[in-house]
């Protein structure tokens, strides 16, 4: 029986967390001796859509319909959940995005299926048994969680599973479904994308701020470094409680939880609720006046100074990397 | 307006987490519980919501110790409250008791928050939606009612969403929806007065068990490199840490 995997796409293109997502359904699929089929829903060109096979989808559902341009995951989970009927899949993958939350929960329960959120590995198949390890406590600890259901969904976190290329093709189909006017209620009215932002759960850096940094009007160097390096701005939770950035930057344990492979801590104390959402970064830098700051403890490089002197040279040093590189 | 809001009882966020019984408990050894904080930005949005034209009963699925939690969303605003009596297995369970509940209340709105700061799961608020065929939305950042619908906020990524939605949905509320209130005096004498329901659970299959848990492994020792030295730090981030 094949496994699923469902494709979200972002203005008609795939992000690279559904090329990671779709090479962790193959190999899932690998390892049930099966077949994998991706669905996609929405305006996704023959040619975008036939990428999915690079990376092993063997067959790409499409389903184009004026009705579904817009995510309504209601509507969208009972097309996923209708594909995956269709194609008697027992294991449906999506990605552990904003999106992806919203579709989970509800295709689990239309497929009487076990959730596994937030996964961060394969799953481990032994004695029959299904189990997959995915962060709890806010990234202070991993849980390892056993399907036990005949049916599985499993939403994998960004940045945790590597793309593998392999060169592959596949066959592209066009899927109906008739879906319901009742899932219909909720409309979107409009989209407000900040386009020219590496959007945060899916950054590969991060360069974060903290109180440290004073106010709003020295966040231009945040930017610039971020800027230079291809990543994401964020910040602690008191910048974006006292207005200085948005709430969709702030980061922890009651903010997002970030996995990129670099994150650059600047005036930022470390406290324990911070930490909980950085500390699966791979690589974490940390700039801090104070040497006591909790943050060097989880620290890989540190450099103890003020931020306003360390930062621009620390771009001016950017600069020059890339000059040379 | 009726409004029903789920809470759930988690670890305080200084909780420094460990585990038992060979890595396969939660250690709740000297632990303070708290109310969820994303719950606490839906409970306030809630009470904003229904001032003086309305009602807000919180619903939780738990044991008995929970109760301090419930009577803290009692103080803070809250007109009633229902105690589910189980220990909550997971979203799946907790779902399913609170759709079973939700089926006879007519509530126009319910309001979790995001996820909850333990499992993170984030799965309640669809599931229900799911189970009582309504629609379900998250993470949203901010809520407005009008008549008989809602505009919310929806975060995506790179950008928001706005939506229109009929009542009755469910929504999974993050910062930006409300601040969090503190109980006054007033409120927390009251509290000890308003009703709290409890309710024995509807039988569940599980899908879903927990079979270990694990620390992240211990990070080594921090590198320092000097202030006026930033060129080495982008060498070493370049050729040892492969990272730019
Ligand atoms: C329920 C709850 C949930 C929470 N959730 C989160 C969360 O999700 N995320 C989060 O971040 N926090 C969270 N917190 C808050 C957390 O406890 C800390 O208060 C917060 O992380 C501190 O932010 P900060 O480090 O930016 O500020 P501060 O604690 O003020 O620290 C600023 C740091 O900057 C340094 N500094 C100052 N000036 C300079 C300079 N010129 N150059 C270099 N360094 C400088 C200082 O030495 C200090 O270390 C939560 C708290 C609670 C109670």
């Amino acid at each position: 029986m094949p496994v699923l995997v469902y494709t979200e796409n972002a203005g008609g293109k795939f992000k690279k967390s559904i090329f990671e997502v779709v090479s962790y359904a193959r190999a899932i699929a690998d390892a049930q001796n099966t077949s994998l089929t991706a669905i996609s829903i929405g305006d996704v060109s023959a040619d975008e859509l036939a990428t999915l096979g690079k990376y092993g989808a063997d067959k790409v559902l499409n389903v184009s319909n004026a009705k579904l341009k817009s995510f309504i995951n209601q509507a969208y989970a009972s097309v996923v959940a209708e594909a995956a009927k269709s194609e008697d899949a027992d294991i449906v993958v999506l990605s552990n995005s904003f999106s992806g939350r919203g579709l989970a929960p509800r295709i689990g329960v239309k497929l009487d299926a076990g959730v596994a959120d937030g996964a961060v590995s394969l799953p481990e198949l032994s004695g029959g048994k299904f189990s997959i390890k995915k962060t709890a406590f806010s990234g202070k600890a991993f849980a390892t969680v056993e399907l036990t259901s005949a049916k599985k969904v499993i939403a994998l976190t960004p940045n945790s599973y590597k793309v593998v290329d392999k060169g592959t093709s596949a066959k592209v189909e066009d899927f109906t479904v008739d879906v319901k006017e009742s899932d219909f209620k909720a409309m979107v009215k409009e989209i407000v994308q900040s386009t020219d932002k590496v959007s945060l759960p899916d950054a590969e850096i991060v360069v974060s701020g903290g109180r440290g940094l004073k106010g709003p009007e020295n966040w231009g160097m945040v930017e610039e470094l971020a800027n230079l390096l291809g990543g994401a701005t964020a910040c602690s939770k008191p910048v974006s409680d006292a207005g200085w950035r948005p709430h969709s930057e702030h980061v922890g344990q009651t903010g997002i939880a970030v996995s990129p492979n670099l994150y650059i801590a600047i005036g930022i104390s470390g406290a324990i609720q911070h930490l909980a959402g950085i500390s699966r970064s791979k690589v974490i830098v940390v700039i801090n006046k104070d040497p006591e700051a909790p943050f060097f403890k989880v620290a890989d490089y540190g450099i103890v100074g003020d931020a306003f002197e360390v930062v621009p040279k620390l771009i001016e040093a950017v600069k020059a990397y890339k000059a040379t590189a | 307006m009726k409004i029903l809001v789920c809470i759930s009882n988690v670890p305080d966020t200084t909780t420094k987490i460990t585990f038992t019984d060979n890595n396969t408990q939660f250690n709740t050894n000297g632990v303070q519980f708290i109310l969820n904080p994303y719950d606490e930005i839906a409970l306030a949005r809630a009470i904003e919501l229904t001032e003086g034209n309305g009602s807000v009963t919180v619903i939780n699925v738990g044991e008995a110790n929970t109760e301090p939690t419930i009577r803290k969303a009692l103080a803070i605003g809250a007109t009633d409250a229902v105690r589910i009596n189980a220990l909550p297995h997971d979203a799946w369970f907790v779902a399913k008791q609170i759709a079973e509940y939700a089926k006879q209340g007519g509530f126009d709105l319910i309001l979790t928050g995001r996820e909850s700061i333990d499992y993170n799961g984030a799965k309640v608020a669809g599931m229900v939606g799911e189970l009582l065929d309504i629609p379900s939305v998250s993470v949203i950042k901010k809520l407005d009612v009008s008549g008989d619908s809602a505009t919310v906020e929806r975060e995506i990524e790179g950008g928001k969403e706005i939506l229109t939605i009929p009542f009755p949905f469910i929504a999974g509320t993050a910062e930006g929806v409300a601040e969090p209130k503190i109980p006054n005096m007033r409120g927390i004498m009251s509290a000890r007065t308003k009703p709290l329901q409890v309710i024995e659970p509807v039988a569940v299959t599980n899908n879903v068990e927990v079979t270990a848990y694990e620390t992240p492994a211990p990070r080594g020792q921090v590198k320092l490199v000097k202030a006026d030295e930033t060129a080495s730090l982008v060498d070493l981030l370049h050729t040892e840490a492969k990272v730019i």
